[in-house]
């Protein structure tokens, strides 16, 4: 395949950035899009030239850090994490469009690294959950209904990527926040801190500049692990039920 | 700062006040497009007349009207901070975003379709309920009563042509206007739910149809009846 990628340049954070075009050759249509990646940002060190910086760790589609805004789509064409896209996802002679995820919550690094710590300052705001401590607790000893115990699961599938922040047009953290909020609040172990929980992650979300939810169902039309929206509507169950029952004044 | 303050200040307490506003104005058109349909009633316009005499005067109703108007302004100005903090919270756009691939029109132009309608409550207020109550209206008579003759206004009104097209146009942004914001209100106040989330979801679209097209009838069959 030969393709042209339009590609977002920035040498960091205060740099204005902007978009510069190459070409590339050679590429095998079952190679992932980030190995393509690899072969333009080998010839531009051959070359001498700065390679193009993206985030990206397991490659397996677990991990969350992979990102890139795709021919305008989050983790581009498919319903998956740009490390998880193929080559065959699209067509030969193509112009491809990388943009990295566009949110003042989301500073840009550099190219297209953008800082994603404000996800780890809403878990954090979570604080720490209660659990019993000394012996090995039998299994199932606290019983948990199988239908909540998967959407605990569902919502605990969230890998913190941000392309529900990325999709949203108004940059809002609610898919994230509620999944992260709802996985707890489902179980029975996330019942001592569940209001203080709820408050807090809203306040920080808030807090950090995300924007408001408009409920269009983007962040779970793009979501690599199909994260549902009743999760926002929890989240909201959640929230208002906390400040009008909470002693949090 | 309050709970209560800090609580509505929140992106989630300014959506609630976005959902309940919405959601009381959505009973407004209901009890507006029940009333309105004495207009079809073939009597000259004295039931209408009546009906409206009784809307600018029971005391119940007034109370409505100024929770009505409360709701129009309360929906208008957190719809502008929404908005507003909604730009702020991106404020480099991508260069191609296929928005269209994963959500629907009407639910990302919220805001331009809120504003047609809103351009639209202006000119109807302006054109009956400004003259109904402070206007100077022609006078009739039902059984020893006197009455305001709004229905002779009505009837003058819809006869211009570009009036029935404005009113029929701007029922058509208030349908896609519904079409997004009834179900998304019951989103907001937390209301999903796997057994009555699709029903919402029907009744909103069927209510987003229904309404707006009862609404646009009117000029139309004044217009054409007259």
């Amino acid at each position: 395949m030969n393709l042209t990628l339009k590609i977002w340049r920035q040498k960091n954070n205060s740099d204005k950035g902007g978009f510069k075009e190459y070409k590339i050759g050679g590429i095998s249509k079952d190679m992932s899009f980030l190995e393509m990646l690899d072969v333009l940002n080998e010839e531009l060190s051959e070359k001498g030239e700065d390679p193009v910086h993206f985030d990206h760790d397991c490659r397996e589609g677990i991990c969350g850090m992979c990102s890139l805004y795709i021919n305008g789509k989050p983790h581009g064409p498919q319903q998956t994490t740009t490390c998880q896209l193929h080559m065959r996802s699209f067509n030969d002679g193509e112009t491809i469009t990388i943009e990295p995820w566009r949110a003042k919550a989301f500073p840009v690094m550099k190219d297209l690294v953008v800082d994603r710590s404000a996800f780890d300052r809403i878990i954090q705001a979570g604080g720490y959950v209660s659990v019993n401590t000394g012996g090995v607790p039998d299994a199932n000893e606290i019983p948990i209904p199988k239908t909540l115990a998967d959407q605990a699961m569902d919502a605990a599938q969230c890998i913190g990527c941000g392309a529900c922040v990325a999709a949203c047009k108004n940059a809002s953290a609610m898919l994230f926040t509620s999944a992260k909020i709802s996985q707890l609040a489902l179980l029975p172990q996330g019942q001592v801190e569940r209001k203080r929980r709820a408050e807090q992650m809203v306040a920080q979300m808030d807090a950090e500049g995300f924007g408001a939810c408009t409920n269009t169902g983007a962040c779970e039309a793009e979501c690599p692990k199909s994260i549902s929206i009743t999760n926002i509507a929890r989240m909201n169950r959640e929230y208002f039920t906390a400040v009008v029952s909470s002693n949090n004044l | 700062m309050s709970w209560v303050s800090k609580t509505l200040s929140s992106t989630l307490g300014k959506k609630l006040i976005m959902a309940l506003t919405g959601l009381f104005l959505i009973l407004f058109l209901i009890g507006h497009v029940s009333g309105n349909t004495l207009l079809f009633k073939n009597d000259g316009g004295e039931a209408f007349n009546i009906y409206a005499k009784f809307m600018t005067t029971n005391p119940a109703v007034k109370l409505l009207s100024y929770i009505t108007y409360i709701s129009v302004l309360a929906h208008v100005v957190y719809s502008i901070i929404l908005t507003k903090s909604n730009k702020t919270a991106r404020p480099i756009g991508y260069a191609i975003s296929k928005s269209e691939t994963n959500s629907a029109w009407s639910s990302r132009n919220m805001g331009v379709l809120g504003t047609i309608v809103l351009i639209f409550i202006v000119i109807h207020l302006q054109g009956f309920w400004y003259k109904m109550h402070w206007g100077n209206l022609p006078m009739v008579e039902y059984n020893g009563e006197q009455y305001k003759d709004l229905f002779a206004i009505v009837q003058f009104a819809f006869q211009q042509e570009w009036l029935v097209a404005l009113y029929v146009l701007s029922m058509v942004f208030l349908g896609f206007h519904l079409s997004h914001g009834f179900s998304s209100a019951f989103q907001t106040l937390g209301l999903n739910h796997v057994k009555y989330s699709p029903a919402i979801k029907k009744i909103g679209l069927a209510f987003s149809i229904i309404v707006p097209a009862l609404f646009a009838s009117m000029p139309l069959y004044i217009y054409f009846m007259y």
